[in-house]
């Protein structure tokens, strides 16, 4: 009995070592431990042995049906993970297909630079404002010291909507300085970006319509030097920190001191180019120390109270920023453009 | 503003390179725009003499020149042209030469011919004849170059000979001999055979293109050689008697000068953006101060002087009323007689021209020159049309008439300002001078203006007759009243160093108001803490003096210069300290203060928000023009009537296409998708957030709204795309009560859109908007054979329609229990109304209805239609047993036949 016994454990471990599938592995777990498999069979002898030889007896063919019962568990994980194994190799894919990826929409360029730019004012604790585009001329105008007479007030410049030239669509952001200076308590810091209207032609680069980003800031003993060091803070953010910059003189009716800011051609590192136009700078945007007069038409005392104010085109540092050469693309609004950015 | 390099040198000698002083001008606040070398692309041409011209063997139109280019061996050249002769000086471009345009010239051969180089007409230097008016070429027609149009039909017979008579007093003759004449004329001896034999006849003519043998039509009756006209003839007949050719040099220059030099070539011009702020820097005198100030240079003005001592005396001769002092308050005049006009001298021309002024003749050049140079209109009346000796500078009458020099007849108004004479007007003041008193060939006495009218006036007038000149771009902007004696003692000095005419003696000089020179005290404190420097007094007083402010007896005070009327306070003189103590030499630091709390007011968040929600569904975002054509309502179908279209109306638009301001966005976005779909993009969706204007805001401005419109077409892009859009956009700002009504709803009519395919979108009682399929028609309109799909959400009312935060609702605790229903209702029956129904059924227990299927054919009767729901059943505290469910929804069942006769199918 104890060679029968010996048999069937070697036998059976051999067989189940060798098992191919799940099927098998039953018909062997049958073969061996069923109610009439082999092991069964021999136990069913133990009647005929000695009260002295049973314990024994018993003893080994638990042990035998124990390694059977594991050997069957050993076989049967080795076969799950074959399978396993067959299922996710038959299951891979081609990965260089396509991702399906959701059709989600795109921000118009011009509005990707100028949320730039407001969000570097909006760390500086500038205010966004926003206002009207029919405008009267006293705030366009007069409010910001251009007097009955500067160029800028004729028909051929600017859109009017009565004959009394009271009434016109803004030409610059800049009333929203008056608007501002009008309703908000001092000190000011604001930016109001906004469409503005000129009597210019469509073509590569002039639109009837088109953006400005107005700022401006007022304090007491508030300076140049501030003006220059803020926007040139402001470049750097937009431009990087290496971006260098240049103030030029220049007029406006509604601030003095008055000057052009410049950024070095990024393109030929100042050398002369042209994008640049051989120039090496290029224009970014006007700015000043608000006129003394300005503030005096607002009721603030330019002996108390200083600012500095700015103004920059929209459209052109969008084009700057994403290489656009031609500002009809713009308004255009062709998608195969628009969802470049 | 233009600036000759030569000229400006006259008053300060500047050695700096053209991008230098690009450089220090732009810095100090005369911005240049770009420098133009005026000779840049012209090399290698030099001047030559024609020493010898023979006829081209193999051709019958070409001369083979030798010429003398100043060196050891003449060069021969082949030339087509006919106008020049032995003698002559002329440009040639030599082997290796370039041209403007970026023509190269080499040697090569023309027929068989060695040429080396070429001769150069007036157009190949980049010049014409108002450069040089002498260069003015008049072709006789020459009868050996005749093509007849009909070989068959010739007018002129091929064997015509001298003495043939061609027309009327018409006859052929040869030409025996040309020589120079002066002046640019030809001795031309001519012989032709008469009755009793050869005839010889010799005269002067303006023709160049004669040479020895040539045969010629001579007009017997009026001794002259006949052109072209003169025979009626056409062009092609004459095809080599053109009036082009070589530019035959009538300047003081020898074989092998560089032809630059020659011409005036060999400047630079340098161009100016000036601001309006600065009229004193339109003049070479204003810019020199500034370059002279810049580059630290001193400057050399010269005081005019004049000899005067022409005939008469000028009170007798003339007398100036000026009878509206407030626009004229300023008038100076001087008197020159026995005027000789005739070309200005070559220095003169260059100069103008290197300016971009357009020489005329003497008279008209000196104003000019003067205008140039000291930035003071100046104006020339020809004396003898002046009638009664008498100028007045009176305002125009309503309705009277002046024919300007540009040959216009202008209506005027009393608003306008004229030079008049006793009986009529000879000048429109400030703009331009009357034809009926012009400068001509034999203007005798000249009265020379120098006047300082009130700017606005001008400027008004030169728009009222859209004639805006370079004087009244001047005036416009204020000039310095105490410019005007200098300038007419200019003109008056130049008149009698060019030999022009006899300056008489005496200024005629109306002064109607003195201005009083501004004084400003000078606060180096003040100025120092608007500009954030340190800049020391004596440094500040150092920058004002070298731009002409005088500092006075009494301390810290400065006498502003009378042509910066822009200079009128302290932040006036800060700005030019800081122009030449150099804003980049201002430190840049921080903002100090206060600091205050940026961001974005709650509107602004909104858009941002509503950007972000419809790009999430897909949508580009897009800007629009907010001006529109009004053709546009009619193109969305809106009736004559409709209330939208009473729009702010731009009086002087660009054109019709830009010429009122919308009232809807939603043309605009239909012009876009049509844009779009004819570039055959597929599947486009877009947004904008932009705005409307209408009528009836605050102080006769406009109420600018914003409206959220979506577009969108594509294939399988339906009505129900669209609506998901616009219900993701009211569920991302959590608007509660949202619900669509069909057409029959309580909705204003849009004919934009198709009747059975739109809906208006309302939160609570509020309409937001609405949406739908455009309208076939409507679609057309704009080009467009697709269905196209839109919504106008206002602004406005999604801002009212925004909920509240969110808020946690706790998760269920308890399972749910779902049942699937089916019901058969009829056709007209709608989503809706059944949903309405299905929540009015349920008691309690309902958590979510959501529609799974519409059907419609096999198993249904024709008019109905089976709707299928999804219902989700939950009790908060407990877990709903099978039965609970099943009462509910049996009560739901119940609700939809009763409301809305549908049955469980």
């Amino acid at each position: 009995m104890k060679e029968q016994l010996a048999k069937i454990k070697s036998e059976a471990l051999a067989a189940f070592g060798a098992v191919a599938s799940p099927a098998a592995l039953d018909e062997l777990r049958v073969k061996y431990l069923g109610k009439k498999g082999e092991l069964t069979a021999v136990l069913k002898q133990m009647g005929r042995l000695t009260p002295e030889e049973r314990p024994a007896m018993g003893a080994l063919a638990n042990d035998v049906r124990a390694a059977l019962e594991k050997a069957i568990e050993t076989a049967g994980h080795k076969l799950e993970s074959a399978a396993l194994e067959a299922r996710l190799k038959a299951e891979a894919l081609d990965v260089t297909v396509p991702g399906k990826t959701p059709k989600t929409g795109h921000k118009h360029p011009m509005y990707v630079a100028l949320d730039e730019i407001k969000d570097v004012f909006v760390g500086m604790g500038f205010t966004v404002l926003d206002g009207p585009e029919v405008e009267k001329a006293e705030l366009n105008f007069d409010r910001l010291n251009a007097e009955e007479g500067h160029p800028s007030r004729d028909w051929s410049d600017t859109f009017y909507f009565d004959e009394d030239s009271r009434v016109m669509l803004r030409s610059q952001t800049s009333p929203m300085q008056v608007r501002a200076m009008d309703s908000m308590p001092l000190p000011i810091r604001i930016i109001a970006p906004g469409r503005v209207y000129r009597k210019d032609e469509v073509d590569a680069t002039h639109s009837p319509m088109f953006h400005q980003v107005e700022g401006m800031v007022i304090d007491k003993g508030v300076t140049m030097a501030d003006l220059k060091g803020t926007l040139n803070t402001v470049v750097e953010q937009l431009y990087g920190a290496g971006a260098k910059t240049r103030f030029r003189p220049h007029h406006f009716p509604f601030t003095e001191p008055s000057c052009e800011m410049d950024v070095q051609c990024h393109k030929c590192g100042g050398a002369g180019c042209p994008t640049c136009k051989g120039e090496g700078w290029i224009e970014l945007l006007g700015a000043g120390m608000i006129h003394p007069n300005v503030l005096r038409m607002a009721g603030i005392d330019p002996e108390e109270w200083s600012g500095w104010a700015f103004g920059m085109g929209l459209e052109r540092t969008a084009m700057r920023r994403f290489k656009i050469a031609d500002l009809r693309l713009i308004f255009e609004n062709d998608v195969r453009f628009l969802e470049q950015f | 503003m233009n600036l000759s390099r030569k000229w400006l040198n006259e008053f300060v000698e500047i050695d700096a390179g053209d991008r230098e002083l690009a450089e220090a001008m732009t810095l100090s606040g005369s911005k240049v725009e770009l420098t133009h070398d005026m000779g840049e692309e012209i090399s290698n041409v030099v001047v030559g003499r024609i020493l010898s011209m023979e006829r081209h063997e193999n051709s019958d139109h070409m001369w083979v020149c030798q010429l003398d280019v100043g060196q050891e061996e003449p060069v021969q050249i082949v030339t087509g042209a006919w106008n020049i002769h032995e003698g002559d000086l002329v440009p040639v471009a030599l082997h290796k030469s370039t041209l403007p345009g970026g023509k190269k010239i080499e040697k090569g051969k023309l027929r068989g011919v060695l040429s080396n180089g070429m001769l150069c007409s007036l157009k190949e230097l980049g010049l014409d004849e108002r450069d040089f008016p002498y260069g003015v070429i008049t072709a006789a027609a020459l009868l050996n170059d005749y093509h007849p149009i009909n070989p068959d039909k010739p007018s002129i017979p091929a064997d015509i000979k001298p003495g043939d008579k061609v027309f009327g007093p018409v006859v052929c003759a040869g030409v025996a001999n040309v020589s120079p004449a002066g002046d640019g004329k030809w001795e031309c001896t001519l012989i032709r055979t008469e009755d009793d034999g050869p005839c010889a006849t010799t005269l002067v003519t303006d023709c160049q293109n004669l040479h020895k043998w040539d045969l010629v039509a001579y007009n017997e009756k009026t001794n002259t050689i006949c052109t072209l006209a003169d025979l009626h003839a056409e062009q092609k007949e004459f095809p080599h008697c053109i009036p082009d050719g070589i530019f035959v040099l009538q300047e003081d220059c020898k074989p092998g000068d560089d032809i630059r030099a020659v011409t005036g070539l060999d400047d630079h011009v340098v161009e100016f953006e000036i601001t309006p702020n600065r009229p004193d820097c339109l003049s070479v005198i204003g810019l020199a101060r500034e370059a002279a100030a810049t580059f630290n240079k001193p400057c050399r003005f010269h005081e005019p002087e004049v000899k005067g001592g022409g005939e008469g005396v000028l009170p007798e001769l003339l007398d100036v009323e000026t009878p509206d002092p407030e626009l004229c308050p300023r008038y100076t005049a001087r008197m020159v007689r026995n005027v000789k006009i005739g070309p200005s001298p070559k220095w003169m021309r260059e100069r103008l021209r290197a300016m971009g002024v357009r020489p005329i003749n003497n008279i008209v050049d000196i104003t000019n020159y003067v205008m140039l140079e000291y930035g003071q209109p100046m104006h020339a009346f020809d004396y003898r049309y002046v009638k009664g000796g008498k100028i007045v500078v009176r305002r125009a009458r309503d309705g009277e008439e002046i024919t300007t020099l540009d040959g216009n007849v202008r209506k005027l108004t009393s608003n306008m300002l004229v030079i008049a004479d006793d009986t009529r007007a000879v000048g429109l003041a400030g703009i331009m001078g009357g034809l009926n008193s012009e400068i001509v060939e034999d203007t005798v006495d000249v009265v020379f203006e120098s006047a300082n009218f009130d700017g606005t006036t001008i400027r008004k007038t030169a728009l009222a007759l859209g004639m805006r000149t370079e004087a009244s771009a001047k005036f416009e902007k204020g000039l310095d009243i105490l410019n005007t004696l200098p300038a007419v003692n200019r003109a008056c000095e130049l008149v009698e160093l060019l030999g022009a005419g006899q300056v008489l003696d005496g200024v005629i000089d109306i002064l109607n108001y003195v201005p009083q020179p501004t004084r400003l005290k000078v606060e180096p404190d003040k100025i120092n803490a608007l500009l954030g420097t340190d800049v020391a007094e004596n440094v500040m007083y150092t920058i004002l003096q070298k731009l002409g402010f005088e500092t006075t007896k009494e301390r810290g005070m400065v006498k502003v210069p009378s042509w910066r009327g822009d200079v009128k306070e302290m932040a006036d003189l800060a700005e030019e300290v800081a122009r030449f103590y150099g804003y980049n030499n201002i430190p840049t630091t921080l903002m100090r203060g206060q600091t205050t709390l940026g961001g974005y007011p709650e509107e602004q968040r909104l858009e941002q928000k509503l950007g972000a929600v419809c790009r999430s569904c897909g949508y580009d975002e897009i800007i629009t023009y907010s001006f529109i054509s009004p053709t546009w309502y009619d193109k969305i179908g809106w009736e004559p009537s409709h209330p939208g279209r009473k729009s702010f109306k731009i009086l002087n638009p660009l054109g019709e296409d830009t010429s009122i301001m919308r009232t809807t966005a939603l043309p605009s976005m239909l012009d876009i998708l049509a844009r779009n779909y004819n570039y055959r993009n597929k599947d486009v969706r877009l947004y904008e957030l932009g705005r409307v204007y209408l009528p009836g805001g605050e102080d006769g401005l406009a109420v600018e709204s914003k409206m959220l419109t979506l577009g969108a077409y594509g294939e399988g892009f339906d009505f129900y795309n669209l609506k998901g859009a616009v219900e993701a956009v009211m569920r991302d700002i959590r608007a509660e009560d949202v619900h669509f009504e069909g057409p029959d709803g309580e909705y204003l009519p849009c004919s934009a859109y198709h009747p059975g395919r739109v809906a208006s979108v309302w939160a609570g009682s509020d309409c937001v908007g609405v949406l739908g399929q455009i309208h076939p028609n409507v679609a057309k309109n704009f080009g467009v054979d697709g269905e196209l799909y839109c919504a106008e959400l206002s602004f406005d009312k999604l801002m009212i329609a925004r909920g509240a935060g969110a808020e946690y609702v706790p998760l269920p605790r308890f399972p749910s229990v779902t049942r699937d229903i089916a019901v058969v209702c009829d056709e007209a029956v709608t989503v809706g109304a059944l949903e309405k129904a299905i929540r009015k059924g349920a008691r309690g227990l309902l958590k979510e209805v959501a529609l799974f299927d519409i059907y419609r054919g096999k198993g249904i009767d024709e008019g109905k239609k089976s709707v299928a729901f999804n219902l989700v059943l939950r009790a908060d505290d407990r877990s709903l047993t099978s039965e609970e469910a099943d009462e509910d929804v049996k009560s739901i069942l119940e609700a939809l036949e009763k409301d809305c006769g549908a049955k469980l199918r």
